[in-house]
């Protein structure tokens, strides 16, 4: 599947926890600017999928070429001594957003789209605070700058955790349920901003169970269960015409 | 951070320096700063004085040196001479043969004999065998402890104090009391609930002790000793002091009579015999203000240089426990559970009476500090430990996400957080640091413990004190108390509610 253009490519991904198989064989490729939303019943191996790609788990085996940056492994083969590097490399160049959003509460919200900038990158601080101001701006918090992140709602915290993640510009966006902790009337905040990013050709891949968000937003959509791929399709199609029984079952329960 | 760590090894350089400057022209001299009258004591004016004060100066003057005077603890005298911190102890050390081995004695500077003191109206004693079955007191370490304790029978008593041990006769605990007779001329015979009984039990010699292999000084004290003896000056001093017997006289081959009326013995009566009022005690400690100053400085200043170690050694501790490689985590904790484990006491006679036997000799400061640092630091680890495993695993993933390296992330995100959890506990720890600094009085630094020893020896006031010090070691507590609730309001952002919605510390749960 992997084409020339495609940014992000992923090859027979396998990961297992405690002997435990969550991956048996993930892979797919997307190209820049697609918005991919992955789905699929809990336990099925999306979230560890997303953490794989962005180099916070370690691989069983696979290859995983992200933005220009590779981390791979054969099966059966020991850690490259060269992973956690390549991962570092990656991570760089991959956003993340989380479902807990994992905000420094020790810095407001400008501190925390400020500080990997100057640490990781050696970004002048007048610089790094110019686009953290200007990201904040866009994603509507612009009021909020100087503030702590528990003082904010959940909307607003996952709208800066965005924001932070944008201040490394990155080459992909990686969101893990990023509104499953929200409150329903916070979740459109969220996605708008995601939907904004889409419009600017940002690559995005959301693990989400905003079936609503999937079918409006996404370019596609990739099914998963039981650590497998199932059906990767049109968002229209996976909808109305699932080509497996699985998806079908699975999207019975939101239709 | 890189500051404060320079700062304190600059300061810890500068006590190395300030170490070990040997002048020959000086003698260096030690006795316990706890001894009592008529020994070398503190006398009224908190001024050096005694008998031995007075041989000692008349001899280094003999051997054209400058008498130095060392402080330390009576069980750190002999220690001490082998550590090289002073040439010589005076301190009413009997010559015997067990310390014939330790130590190198000089001739006898005086001779005397175990005086046994009873409660008045006792029958009179003639023979230790009369003793069986009864409670007798005696100080430790002391020939007449040696003496009882070869005799069948005699339920032995030690004491710190021989005023404590008078005191026990006089209420009933003790049968009686065998101790040097200068001890028993000063403490009990004037005292009209007890009397002397019984004939001179055995013979004592004091001699000042040198470390072994120390002849040439030896043979310069002793030529030294023997002309302040042929001169008359001995029996002069010893007269003053009511010391001179028939038995020193015999043994320094002079006349049984005293040269001088004993002025010195009737001052000590005296000032001791008045039951000083309420008011006159409080204006009497007016004159420890000086003392008490400087030793809560130390106090102090050990406490802080202690903390500041103590803080970075555990703090190295907790993070080679939680995210060190598996040898670092091992040995953390073998430290971690090795410190906790014993006691800081023997922590610090370790550091400074056993480390000189594999050549290492710290200045008594830097003993104290080290000892408090190196035992705190292990408490200290383990706050950290806790305070690191109290950040959500995602405050860490998220720093790693945005490219931090694990260092980084530990050093901007994760630390920074921990400091404000652990900021209470490490106040009580410093808190009780500052207590537990009192043992460094144990290598002779004189903190506010010792101060407290030497009041009270000289007063004989243990309450009063005791009161006083404790005093002092809460005043110095309070500070620290408030500054450390400053700092924590100060450190707390935002100032919200902690029922605030997405509180300050969510929990990563699950994988999906």
């Amino acid at each position: 599947m992997e084409s020339s253009n495609s940014i992000l490519s992923i090859q027979d991904l396998h990961k297992s926890f405690d002997q435990t198989p969550i991956l048996k064989g993930v892979s797919f490729s997307i190209e820049e600017g697609d918005l991919v939303s992955v789905i699929g019943p809990s336990g099925c191996g999306k979230s560890t999928m997303l953490r794989c790609i962005n180099g916070l788990e370690t691989l069983d085996s696979g290859v995983i070429n992200a933005a220009g940056a590779r981390i791979s492994r054969k099966p059966g083969a020991k850690l490259d001594t060269d992973f956690e590097k390549n991962a570092h490399i990656l991570r760089q160049r991959v956003g993340m957003v989380f479902q807990q959003f994992n905000l420094f509460p020790h810095r407001t919200l400008l501190q925390n789209t400020m500080m990997a900038p100057v640490i990781v990158r050696g970004v002048p601080r007048e610089d790094a605070e110019k686009t953290g101001r200007a990201l904040l701006e866009k994603v509507g918090l612009g009021a909020h700058v100087d503030r702590y992140p528990a003082n904010l709602s959940g909307g607003q915290q996952q709208r800066a955790a965005i924001a932070r993640a944008l201040a490394m510009q990155p080459k992909v966006m990686l969101y893990d349920e990023p509104t499953s902790a929200l409150d329903p009337e916070l979740v459109d905040e969220v996605l708008h901003v995601m939907k904004a990013l889409d419009a600017e050709g940002m690559t995005q891949i959301v693990v989400t169970h905003e079936m609503r968000f999937a079918r409006d937003a996404s370019d596609y959509i990739i099914y998963m269960e039981g650590g497998h791929i199932v059906e990767i399709s049109d968002e229209d199609e996976i909808f109305e015409n699932p080509k497996d029984e699985r998806t079908r079952r699975f999207l019975r329960r939101f239709i | 951070m890189k500051k404060t760590i320079l700062l304190l090894f600059l300061a810890l350089g500068f006590l190395f320096q300030s170490f070990a400057q040997a002048d020959t022209k000086t003698l260096r001299w030690a006795a316990a700063t706890d001894s009592n009258a008529p020994y070398a004591f503190y006398g009224p004016g908190n001024t050096l004085t005694g008998f031995e004060y007075e041989v000692i100066q008349a001899v280094a003057r003999e051997m054209g040196r400058e008498p130095v005077f060392v402080p330390n603890d009576w069980d750190g005298l002999i220690p001490g001479l082998g550590r090289g911190l002073y040439d010589c102890v005076i301190c009413g050390i009997e010559v015997t043969p067990d310390k014939a081995q330790e130590v190198l004695f000089t001739n006898p500077y005086y001779v005397t004999y175990e005086q046994l003191v009873v409660k008045k109206g006792t029958p009179q004693v003639t023979s230790l065998d009369q003793l069986r079955g009864k409670n007798i007191g005696t100080l430790s370490q002391t020939a007449s402890f040696n003496m009882l304790s070869k005799t069948p029978g005699v339920v032995v008593k030690t004491y710190d104090e021989e005023v404590n041990a008078y005191a026990d006769v006089a209420n009933g605990r003790l049968f009686g009391v065998l101790l040097d007779y200068p001890i028993a001329k000063y403490y009990a015979f004037a005292n009209p609930n007890l009397k002397f009984t019984g004939p001179p039990f055995g013979q004592v010699t004091y001699g000042i002790a040198l470390s072994k292999g120390n002849s040439a000084l030896a043979a310069e004290m002793n030529a030294a000793l023997a002309r302040v003896i042929a001169s008359g000056e001995m029996r002069d001093i010893l007269s003053r002091w009511g010391l001179w017997t028939a038995m020193v006289a015999d043994t320094f081959g002079q006349p049984e009579d005293p040269s001088l009326p004993d002025t010195e013995y009737r001052a000590f009566v005296a000032a001791t015999a008045e039951q000083p009022t309420l008011l006159n005690r409080i204006i009497g400690y007016a004159r420890f203000w000086p003392l008490l100053l400087k030793a809560s400085l130390l106090t102090i200043e050990v406490s802080l240089l202690g903390m500041a170690g103590a803080v970075l050694l555990g703090f190295t501790l907790a993070i080679m426990r939680v995210y060190g490689p598996l040898p670092a985590r091992w040995l953390a904790t073998l430290y971690i559970e090795l410190i906790r484990g014993t006691p800081l006491l023997i922590q610090l006679l370790i550091l400074f009476y056993g480390l000189p036997n594999i050549g290492i000799k710290l200045e008594p400061f830097v003993a104290g500090v080290l000892g408090l640092a190196l035992n705190y630091a292990a408490y200290e680890a383990e706050n950290y430990r806790a305070g690191l495993l109290a950040i959500p695993k995602g405050q860490m993933e998220a720093a790693r996400a945005l490219g931090m390296t694990q260092r980084q992330g530990l050093f901007h995100v994760v630390i920074p957080q921990s400091f404000r959890l652990v900021l209470p506990p490490v106040t009580n720890d410093f808190i009780s640091l500052l207590k537990d600094s009192s043992l460094v009085s144990m290598v002779t630094l004189v903190d506010l413990t010792g101060a407290y020893k030497q009041i009270a020896t000289q007063t004989f006031d243990y309450f009063g004190a005791g009161l006083l010090v404790a005093a002092f070691y809460l005043l110095i507590g309070l500070p620290f108390v408030r500054l450390a609730r400053y700092t924590e309001q100060r450190l707390n952002p935002g100032g919200r509610s902690p029922g605030a919605k997405g509180g300050r510390f969510q929990f990563h749960l699950g994988k999906s």
